[in-house]
This record gives C-alpha cells, structure tokens and sequence, in this order.
C-alpha cells in the first residue's frame, strides 16, 4: 500500500513538471531537427537551424535591440524604483500608503492596457512608434517590481547606517552613493535580472509601440506567421535560454542574500 | 577657555502628546565623561539626538564651544556619535569605516589610513584593518564604532547605550577601557544609559534623568549618597523610603514622625511638612551600634545571595505597608521568617527635598 501510494505521488510529481516543461522539451528538441519540419520523427541532432538564425540580419538585429531595450529600460526602472523606495522609506509622505499603492498599482494592470494607453497616449503626442517607445513602456511595467523589491529589502537597520554616514560628514549624494546602494546591492541586482527577464520576454507593449525596428520577440511573431520551421524552434530556445539564465542569476543573488 | 562646552537652554520636545524633554538644562565641561542615567521613555536618547544633531528640538537651544548649533547638521557640528547597532558599514572594512570620516574631510588616502592605523591601535584593534566588520565579535565592533567616531576628532563624544548589546562581563570591561580612553584622549563624552552601575562607574557628572526631566544631576558619589529626589534614591542604587512629618526642631536637628516610629536626624526643615527619608541598603543593621536610630522591627520576607553579600526584604511590623530593602554580610544567617530589629545611623538617613 505504502509503495502504491509513494509511487503515486511520485507519478503526480513528474506529471506536474511535464505538464509544465514538456512543451519547452519539445521545441528545444526540434530546433535540433536536421530536416525542414520541426515535427516526428525527430532527425537530428543538428545545429543548422541555428546557423540560419545567426546568419539572418533580420534576427540578429532584433536580438540585439531586445539586449538593448532590456539592458536600458532595466536600468531606468531600477534607478528610479531605488529612489522611490529611498524616498518612501526615509521621508513621512502625506498619503504615504495611497502612493505606495499607486506606484505598484500597473502591476496588477495588464500588459495589452498599458501598451494600449502609451500607444493612444504617444499618438496624441506625437511621438513616433520606436524601441525607445517600447523601452518607455518597459520601464512603466518593471518600476513597480522594483520598486516593491528594494521597498521590502529597505529595513530600518539602515536608517542608522546613513545617519552615521552624515554624522561624519557626508553630503547627502554621498550618502546615498557610498552607503544606501552598496548596503542594498543585492536587492537592486535582483531587481535589475528580473527587469531584464520581463523586458527580454516581453510582447504585447513590444508590438504595439514599436514599427521597422523592433525586438526578438515580436520578430518570433513575425516568423511564426509563415508558418512553423525549425527556426523558430532554435530562435526560441536561445529566448527561453537567456531567460533561463537571467532567472538564475536573479535567485542566486537573492540566495546569497538571505544566507548571509 | 571659559565657560562649559556644551550648554543646553531651557530644551523642550514632544512626540505628539508625549513630552520628552521639559525645560532640560544642562552644562558639559571640556574633558568630563557626562552619562545620562534614566529609565526608558525619560528623554536621555531623545537629548543625545538633538544634541547629535538627528532631531530638532521645538524649544530650547544647544551651544557648543558657544557657538549656537541648534539648527546645525550633524556632518556640521563638532560631535561624533556612537550608535546602539554600531551603524558600521557592512560592505566596507574596518579600516574603510574608520577612515569614512576623513574620507568625508578629503584627507589624503596615505595620511588617513596612516591616522586610521593609529586609531585602531589605540582601542586594542591594531591588526583588524582590512576584515569586514561582520568577521568581527560584539566588543570588536563596538571598538570600530568608537574609533570611527574617535578619529574625526570631535570636541563632544555621543554614545547611544554603546554597551547595551554586549555580555555582562564584556560590558563591565569596555566600561573600564572607555573610562581609560576618555582619559587618554581628553574628550568629552556623554554617553546614554540605563544601567546605574554602569553609570556610576564611568561618569564624573551624572545626570538621572525622568519623564523629561533632570532630576539630578552631580558627581555619581555625591548622587548617589545623597540623592536630591525620591526618584533617584531609588533609580540609583536601591533605597528603603520613608515618608513623615517634621515634628519638632531641636538644636540643629529636627524630629520626623515617620510610619515607623519617631527619628531625629540632623537637618533644617519646618515642623509640620511632610518629607521623605530615604536609607540604602547597606546603612540597615540588624544590631544597635550608637548613635543609631531604631526602625523597629520587621519580619524577613525574602533572601537573596548575592555572593559577597545578602539582600534582604524585611517587613515592618508595625506598619506593614513599608517594606526594608536590607543588605548584610553573607556569611550572616538569616532566613524568610526570622523577625529582626533593624537601626540606622542617623547621619545615613537622607532627607529627599523632592
């Protein structure tokens, strides 16, 4: 009876992580497909696919504008999710809860409504469809997160460090500078790689604000439409590759955080 | 140079309807090691920030070397503060932490950790310069605290209940080593506490402070044996109180009514006022040695062995409301139970003003 059930739960276990990675297997596995349709029997392994990504200017571009795009729009948003969080947490704010609530208010508002909002919004204005655009909207989805996770990591602990700092005699730049960011390095790091995680994968708003230029995902989407080939298994598997790794990164820095 | 260093004016503060300080006055000489001994909520940690420079008080003025330094940052005063926490930098080294100061004053890098060196030797901590302070022990980094602090040369010395975190036997060796270091650098300090004994052992001024106020303020010796109210009698070291009234005045001595019997102690007051005495524990004795005054006798309610002595509690008998704080030598045997008859030299009885 015991071994029935351990088996069960067992069996329960690896349903559960086929059920979730199963679709991820399945398209790395053929985008090393040797022949021209990413379906059985598989024929591979072969690296051709990739090849033809690598050498496709179309691809390479859109992949270096993504790299760009997440590396810019993390940055801001981190900056600017640091000070917010600085400011909450060292000032008395009037209203501080209803800020705080505002702030972080776009991450429970859907991606297709904020891109919709900035393209109406840039129409409006003016502004021209671009990957600065897109990087705009990046930073409005990602500022809430990190903001909320240097928010939660700014304890009161702190608050001795930086006055210790000004008591011997440190502008308040500095204070900021020399003390608040390293002492909060591994949160705003963390911040920073699931930024970059969100903006690397991120379609909709990519879609919307941008036209001739425009970042891998939304070139994928382009492909997909002729159809299902091998490349677009091999350009998926780098995407889900580098998210994988940036995932990683984010839990490592977070792990070492909280054992230490 | 004239006149004290630090002088506080008439310093009033209030957190929302809570006053914190009430009309605070006080003077700190140059090279005195000032400790302010309260209990928690009496305004000593709420005088240090203000004097620190972290908070602004609503009324009253702090000079410094008479400079007016009310409204001054702390980067901009001549005082340093040693945190509670020790506030030590977590991502740089030790002699980075002590060096910030400089650092902060543009001191030149050879010149400062050649200063710093220095420093760090002068708190016993000569070889620490490039650990991290989390690599350190509780005594080490409150030593970094202070040397970080020490090194800017400040002409006043905050320390925010710096031996708080620490073991009682580390503490009752950084009291001495502090004690030592004040000497040898000459600065002043004012340091925070609860501790009475810690108080004592370290201040040459002692300031009890309560609700906001300066209850007392001396030399620990002349506060603790004769302590000027009710409060610091028995925040300051224990006190057996009794409350009486003057009843008549002899030849420079008067004769208190107390609730347990009549005394007669040497002192100026008018009949019919009602005043307190207070007596320490280690004026109580269990036999008559004259000229002393009998307190009657009371019944031992509790004993506790303290090693080179004994605490008793012993309960009047004949008013059961007054309860004898008592100390006797150890090697005395007394027990819960025992009824004693309990005297006091008169010259030991202090009449409490407040």
């Amino acid at each position: 009876m015991r071994v029935l059930g351990r088996l069960l739960v067992a069996g329960y276990g690896i349903a559960v992580y086929a059920f979730i990675f199963l679709p991820v297997f399945v398209l790395v596995l053929f985008s090393l497909q040797a022949t021209s349709f990413p379906i059985p029997p598989f024929t591979g392994p072969s690296l051709r696919w990739y090849e033809a990504v690598l050498g496709d200017t179309r691809l390479t571009s859109a992949l270096v504008n993504s790299v760009l795009v997440a590396l810019i729009s993390s940055a801001l948003a981190v900056a600017l999710g640091f000070l917010a969080a600085w400011g909450f947490a060292r000032h008395h704010l009037p209203r501080a809860a209803l800020l705080r609530g505002l702030i972080t208010l776009p991450l429970t508002v859907s991606y297709l409504i904020i891109g919709m909002g900035i393209l109406i919004l840039f129409n409006a204005a003016g502004v021209p469809k671009s990957l600065i655009a897109a990087g705009v909207g990046h930073v409005v989805i990602n500022l809430p997160l990190c903001f909320a996770i240097i928010y939660s990591q700014m304890g009161e602990n702190q608050v001795n460090l930086e006055r210790a700092a000004r008591d011997l005699g440190a502008p308040e730049w500095k204070v900021l500078f020399l003390i608040s960011v390293p002492v909060m390095w591994p949160a705003i790091f963390a911040s920073f790689f699931l930024s970059m995680t969100f903006s690397w994968d991120e379609f909709v708003i990519s879609f919307l604000l941008t036209r001739f230029d425009t970042t891998l995902p939304v070139e994928i989407w382009n492909l997909l439409r002729s159809g299902l080939n091998p490349r677009t298994n091999a350009i998926g598997s780098l995407v889900f590759g580098v998210s994988v790794v940036l995932a990683i990164l984010f839990e490592l820095i977070l792990l070492r955080r909280n054992r230490s | 140079m004239t006149g004290p260093l630090v002088e506080i004016r008439k310093m009033s503060h209030s957190f929302r309807r809570h006053k914190a300080l009430d009309e605070i006055a006080l003077n700190v000489e140059p090279g005195s090691y000032t400790v302010l001994l309260g209990p928690s909520g009496s305004g000593k940690t709420t005088l240090l920030s203000i004097l620190g420079g972290f908070l602004a008080p609503q009324e009253g003025k702090v000079f410094i070397n008479g400079n007016d330094c009310t409204a001054l940052a702390p980067a901009r005063r001549p005082t340093a503060t040693v945190f509670q926490d020790y506030a030590l930098f977590p991502h740089l080294c030790v002699g980075d932490n002590v060096g910030f100061g400089l650092r902060m004053r543009g001191v030149a890098r050879a010149k400062r950790h050649a200063k710093v060196r220095e420093t760090l030797a002068m708190v016993g901590l000569g070889d620490a310069f490039s650990k991290k302070p989390h690599q350190l022990s509780g005594g080490q980094r409150q030593r970094v605290a202070l040397a970080r602090a020490l090194v800017v040369e400040p002409a006043v010395l905050l320390l925010d209940e710096p031996l708080g975190a620490l073991d009682l036997k580390l503490r009752r060796q950084m009291q001495d080593e502090l004690k030592a270091l004040q000497k040898r650098v000459g600065t002043a300090f004012i340091h925070v506490t609860h501790d009475q004994e810690e108080a004592m052992a370290l201040a040459d001024h002692c300031v009890v402070m309560n609700e906001g106020r300066i209850e007392d303020q001396g030399p620990p010796e002349r506060v603790y044996s004769r302590p000027a109210s009710r409060f610091t009698a028995t925040f300051m070291g224990e006190s057996t109180l009794l409350t009486g009234k003057v009843q008549d005045l002899g030849m420079d001595e008067i004769r208190v009514d107390t609730e347990v019997g009549a005394v007669a102690i040497s002192a100026s007051g008018e009949p019919g006022f009602d005043i307190t005495l207070a007596i320490r524990p280690e004026h109580i004795m269990l036999a008559d040695q004259p000229p002393s005054v009998a307190l009657g006798d009371a019944k031992i309610v509790d004993v506790v062995f303290q090693g080179s002595f004994k605490r008793l509690l012993a309960v009047s008998i004949k008013n059961p409301a007054v309860t004898f704080i008592v100390k006797v030598p150890s090697n005395r045997s007394v027990g819960v139970g025992d009824t004693v008859e309990l005297f006091c030299p008169a010259a030991d009885m202090i009449l409490l003003s407040r």
